[in-house]
């Protein structure tokens, strides 16, 4: 591999790992909180970008607008799963609350089927994020410089949230001890609505600017996505914000210098991730950047 | 005691099982002769969700637009049974099996993509169904299976004429392929154009390189810039429309200005509106255009669907209805509602006149037919030649 192409292989990966990050955090914050995994993320994602498409294609909304209004939609989106699925089971086993998430993922899944159609929708693309700069022979589309900003800007807003202010405060002791922070009157069912708010507005960016790179929108688009963010989250270490940023990048610098180094090995692109996930646990369950804390029973 | 209990159980269950296995045979006597009044039931398996819904979607019209214009053979009433393959090669076996076993239907049009038919394959050869495939084009789906024609040509003439086109047309003397290698359709398409490039550039190494992607993949980008060092003169992509629209696209973001070519599966809405701008110039072959109608049926075909739906109708939904009015001719012809028969009366088909051009099954079970190059001009499939079958 010339120097070239390594630079242009690696201005994919940036651009693939900074999507993968992006949806990665929101994954990671809503299971450090509620030590719960939103296998529904996935398809949080894909309702945001179809919102976002209606509202720029049916409702002519000029993009900015459309955008703000398929966050805005899908918060209320995830807040209703979270009230409808998950807020009953709040104080049955785990396992229920994951199973709960499961179905709530394949009923959006088949809603969406019904509702938007199976045929793919082409996502429009403002001139913006679909520019490309040529630096020498390395081609790069602008949305792979926008997405690591977007990302880090959500990193940082996200790390102020839970560090700096009283909600995050408020956050952390939950995810410390839900018993106890009640007690201490913390309003808990405050706090998880204002995670999942948080976790499905970032499901919507993620999906918006997924729709920006790929632009074909089908009802099953949130499945592979979720899968390879939850892997990216635990590869970072589930629960730690930073760690998903880590992990989200890593997977897709892996998953793309796989296809440049081994391009036979391409068709096992998807299985790969799945190997590193089943790895990173045998190994490293707590993921790079977790911390090695006992599970209290 | 529990355990008596469950044996119990189970012992219920595999009589039930049992019963449930021998009752189609009991309650559904075959009365041939009484057929006047009757109901015939054609089944239709196909796509409708997932990623090659455009595929099915388009099938189905011309399927359904055929039996708008014939209801009725031998003075049955033909009642259209659809079923959803999901785009899944597993969905494809349970929706055969389905209509076979659940619904009883004498015959079967389907599926759009090669993939989904082969998988329905072997459930159709033992329930001994007649089966007519409107646009599957992988040569695996007829071999060796007396229950599958198609009313298509195959990917061993599809992938010389593609291959004609890139060295007599494009001028190309090395070619790269990017692959869905997930797909039996691409594979075998790719297989077929490697060995008529090969021959037509006499050089062994006119293929410079391969790229493989799967079903469902988004980004292309590592393959892509691959084959950008490689400085081919030509690029064949066969593979579904989503995902070649999306290739395309980031083929052309990454400075990529080689022609891309591919097969008949692009020849849907959605490659246009996906790719935009960036599919400009791609050329591909399929089966129809109809710019030129061949038949007397064409015309019958062209005015009921420009009348139902004012738009062009896509090479593949002639297929469909095609497959449909072949079907209803053995059917006629067999004078029987016996599978077996219709199928002795379906391999003897010779000349039949379809909207997509005269079907004669060969021995295989697969029409002999010229294959249409179109090209994307101006955001349209614009037609571009026509290219006969090797006699």
């Amino acid at each position: 591999m010339d120097i070239e192409l390594f630079f242009q292989q690696l201005a994919n990966a940036i651009s693939l790992g900074s999507l993968y990050a992006l949806i990665a955090i929101g994954y990671t914050m809503v299971y450090g909180i509620l030590r719960l995994i939103n296998f529904a993320h996935g398809e949080i994602f894909m309702f945001g970008t179809y919102i976002a498409f209606y509202a720029m294609t049916s409702f002519l909304l000029p993009w900015g607008g459309a955008f703000l209004i398929a966050i805005v939609l899908t918060v209320i989106f995830g807040l209703l799963v979270e009230r409808a699925a998950y807020k009953p089971l709040r104080n049955s086993p785990r396992m229920s609350v994951m199973i709960s998430a499961i179905g709530t993922s394949f009923l959006i899944q088949n809603l969406a089927i019904v509702i938007f159609g199976g045929r793919p929708k082409s996502f429009p693309v403002p001139d913006l994020f679909n520019t490309v700069i040529h630096l020498g022979n390395i081609s790069i589309v602008s949305i792979t410089f926008i997405t690591p900003i977007i990302t880090a800007i959500v990193l940082v807003f996200l790390l102020y949230i839970v560090d700096k202010t009283k909600t995050g405060m408020a956050m952390r002791a939950v995810s410390k001890d839900y018993e106890a922070a009640r007690l201490m009157g913390i309003d808990v069912n405050w706090v998880i609505t204002i995670t999942f708010g948080i976790g499905s507005g970032l499901a919507a960016i993620g999906g918006i600017m997924w729709g920006l790179k790929y632009p074909s929108l089908l009802p099953m688009m949130g499945l592979m996505p979720g899968l390879k963010c939850f892997i990216a989250a635990v590869i970072g270490g589930i629960g730690n914000i930073r760690g998903a940023v880590v992990g989200g990048f890593l997977l897709g610098l892996i998953e793309i210098m796989l296809i440049a180094a081994l391009p036979a090995l391409t068709g096992y692109r998807d299985a790969f991730a799945f190997v590193l996930l089943i790895v990173i646990l045998l190994i490293k369950p707590t993921g790079i950047m977790g911390k090695n804390i006992a599970e209290k029973v | 005691m529990k355990k008596i209990l469950s044996l119990l159980m189970l012992g219920v269950m595999v009589i039930s099982v049992g019963c449930a296995g021998t009752k189609p045979e009991d309650s559904n006597p075959i009365d041939e002769g009484a057929d006047a009044g009757k109901v015939i039931k054609i089944g239709v398996f196909e796509p409708m969700t997932g990623a090659n819904a455009a595929g099915g979607e388009m099938e189905v019209e011309g399927i359904r637009l055929a039996n708008e214009l014939y209801p009725e053979v031998n003075g049955m009433k033909v009642e259209l049974v659809i079923a959803d393959n999901k785009s899944d090669k597993v969905e494809a076996a349970n929706a055969a099996t389905m209509l076979i076993e659940k619904e009883n239907v004498t015959a079967i049009i389907g599926s759009w993509g090669s993939s989904l038919s082969i998988a329905a394959g072997p459930i159709i050869l033992d329930a001994q169904i007649p089966t007519v495939g409107a646009s599957c084009t992988n040569p695996l789906v007829t071999i060796g299976n007396d229950y599958y024609q198609r009313v298509c040509f195959i990917d061993s003439f599809q992938g010389t004429v593609m291959a004609k086109y890139a060295f007599e047309s494009l001028d190309a003397k090395k070619a790269a392929i990017i692959q869905e290698i997930s797909s039996d359709y691409s594979v075998g398409l790719v297989k077929y154009f490697n060995d008529a490039f090969i021959a037509l550039t006499n050089d062994e190494n006119a293929i410079v390189g391969t790229a493989n992607y799967s079903t469902g993949d988004q980004d292309f980008s590592a393959q892509l810039s691959n084959i950008k060092k490689l400085d081919a003169d030509v690029i064949f992509a066969p593979g579904n429309y989503t995902e070649s629209a999306l290739l395309i696209k980031q083929a052309r973001e990454l400075g990529i200005t080689t022609p891309i070519i591919g097969g008949d599966t692009w020849e849907a809405p959605e490659f246009l509106e996906i790719g935009g701008e960036a599919v400009e110039g791609a050329a591909f072959s399929t089966f129809f255009t109809s710019d030129v109608p061949i038949t007397k049926e064409s015309e019958v075909f062209l005015n009921a669907y420009r009348e139902k739906y004012d738009k062009e109708p896509a090479s593949v939904t002639a297929l469909g209805y095609d497959a449909y009015i072949v079907i209803l001719d053995a059917i006629k012809r067999s004078g029987s509602t016996d599978p077996v028969k219709i199928q002795e009366a379906l391999a003897q088909t010779v000349d039949f006149e379809g909207a997509a051009g005269m079907i004669s099954l060969d021995i295989n079970g697969d029409a002999i037919k010229s294959a249409v190059i179109k090209k994307v001009e101006n955001g349209v499939f614009k037609y571009m030649a026509t290219v006969d079958p090797i006699k």
